[in-house]
């Protein structure tokens, strides 16, 4: 949340000029291989301890999943889907999956928001919000493709996952995969993640997952959250995990080609105003014409 | 110099209440609108406070327009001539306004940029209403995406819509004393609207 002042800023939200680059940042990942999860929640745990979080209690609405959805004080969530027939041999599936921000390549809630510096990229791939400079529109909701910021009812502020930017700017992991008991949680480089990603979907498919896949959505340029997955081809079964999230096409034009082009407008309607008055001229009339 | 009476106080007052709405409706949203215009959450007190307030500015421009637009209703109908009106363009925009078909109170110019702004007030209010998010529940995101837009787009017609306005009040002379003093000259009435001249002077 503040400032993380070793990070290199690769995109910043409502900025046209570059932000300090001159560092080199090594691409940071985030692997979670949902075939090693036990839906223990000791991530979600982890998250609220070093994020210093506390939600309201909830109330029980039938699941697993506590509480029922992401908000301003839950960054992480865990997704419980039961799923009936989809391998052979294994008649009912628990399909848990640790929601939470994707830290999208090219990511549209920085494309929507309006706020300069209230999103931020760092180099190495980090998506973070700077509260201080929230505004609290919530066009980041409009533009996210995987529906996971969340305004705080409290101060009117967006937030989610930081990946834990405070600790990865001083070498350590994210808190939940510090805490993962089974290592379903990793962190590394992206080039080793997506190694590590390719060897555990190898051995999955020896298993006889023959669809298992690494979840790196080139819609949004790759992630920086990635999944592996059983079902690499229904990602849709993990509690709607997107097949192929992009950011929509409606919020790329509006904050796209749309505004430059409509500031164009406005200026040249204003500058064709000016020039018609000073070739064409006042339309004026004669007062004595009245008299007659 | 004879003088006709054009806009009562009541009419007068309530253009200018959303002229001046207009203003603050628009300087707060351009601030959003691109980051080359976010400094303009200053006249408004930081972006929070532009946030807080442009939904409650358009809100208000848009209830007092609608007013107006009940008053001004009956004269701003479009009639088969209007077209022929708009047809000749080069005529109007080149000061030969002799070959024009005759005006009543408003010509065909005054007219669509009449229903431009209904159509425009309408569409800013219904999609603004779908992303203020502190005052109304969650919309389904699609609808938020496709509103976010529209809102942009009418903003846009509706702030080209109102330069040309304002420079039709400028260009042609003896307009700005009917909003500013409520009268025009006999003659302006004549030359520029000679069917509601007419009927004034029956």
């Amino acid at each position: 949340m503040t400032m993380q002042s070793s990070l290199d800023i690769q995109a910043r939200s409502a900025t046209t000029t570059p932000s300090p680059s001159v560092r080199h940042n090594a691409e940071v990942a985030k692997l979670i291989d949902e075939s090693k999860c036990i839906g223990c929640k000791a991530c979600q745990v982890a998250c609220m301890e070093w994020n210093e979080l506390r939600g309201d209690i909830g109330s029980n609405v039938g699941v697993y999943d506590n509480p029922a959805d992401l908000d301003a004080n839950t960054w992480t969530l865990m997704r419980f889907a039961e799923v009936e027939g989809q391998t052979e041999g294994l008649p009912f599936q628990w399909l848990i999956r640790k929601d939470g921000c994707m830290h999208c390549a090219e990511p549209g809630c920085l494309k929507a928001c309006p706020s300069p510096g209230a999103i931020v990229q760092y180099s190495n791939g980090i998506v973070d919000f700077k509260q201080e400079n929230c505004i609290g529109c919530g066009n980041c909701i409009t533009g996210c493709p995987f529906n996971i910021p969340r305004i705080s009812k409290k101060d009117h502020k967006a937030y989610k996952c930081t990946l834990c930017s405070d600790r990865v700017s001083v070498g350590l992991e994210p808190a939940c995969v510090k805490t993962c008991p089974t290592g379903a949680i990793t962190f590394g480089s992206k080039e080793d993640m997506v190694h590590y990603a390719e060897t555990r979907v190898g051995e999955l498919k020896e298993r006889g997952f023959r669809k298992a896949a690494l979840y790196d959505p080139a819609g949004v340029g790759g992630t920086h959250v990635m999944y592996v997955l059983k079902h690499g081809d229904q990602p849709e079964l993990y509690s709607g995990l997107p097949k192929d999230p992009t950011v929509s096409p409606m919020v790329s034009v509006w904050k796209g080609a749309f505004k430059p082009l409509a500031l164009f407008g406005i200026g040249f309607t204003a500058l064709a105003g000016f020039f018609h008055y000073v070739t064409v001229g006042p339309n004026e009339v004669e007062e004595d014409e009245a008299v007659k | 110099m004879k003088y006709l009476q054009r806009y009562t106080e009541g009419e007068r007052s309530l253009h200018w209440a959303v002229a001046l709405l207009f203003i603050l409706a628009a300087l707060s949203g351009f601030a959003f609108f691109h980051p080359s215009l976010f400094w303009l959450v200053n006249f408004f007190g930081g972006g929070p406070w532009t946030r807080i307030l442009h939904p409650f500015l358009g809100i208000a421009m848009a209830l007092a327009f609608a007013y107006m637009a009940w008053q001004f209703w009956e004269h701003n109908k479009l009639s088969p001539q209007d077209s022929n009106w708009l047809k000749q363009w080069r005529d109007v925009i080149g000061n030969r306004e002799d070959r024009l078909p005759e005006a009543g109170k408003y010509n065909a110019g005054q007219k669509v940029l009449f229903w431009v702004l209904i159509v425009c007030l309408a569409t800013l209010v219904l999609t603004g209403i779908v992303y203020w998010r502190s005052m109304f529940p969650d919309f389904p995101v699609w609808l938020v995406r496709l509103a976010s837009l529209l809102h942009a787009l009418a903003a846009t017609v509706l702030v080209i819509a109102i330069i040309v306005h304002g420079y039709a009040a400028f260009w042609v002379k003896g307009s700005l004393r009917a909003m500013l003093r409520g009268t025009v000259s006999e003659a302006w009435a004549k030359k520029h609207h000679p069917a509601w001249h007419r009927e004034m002077n029956r």
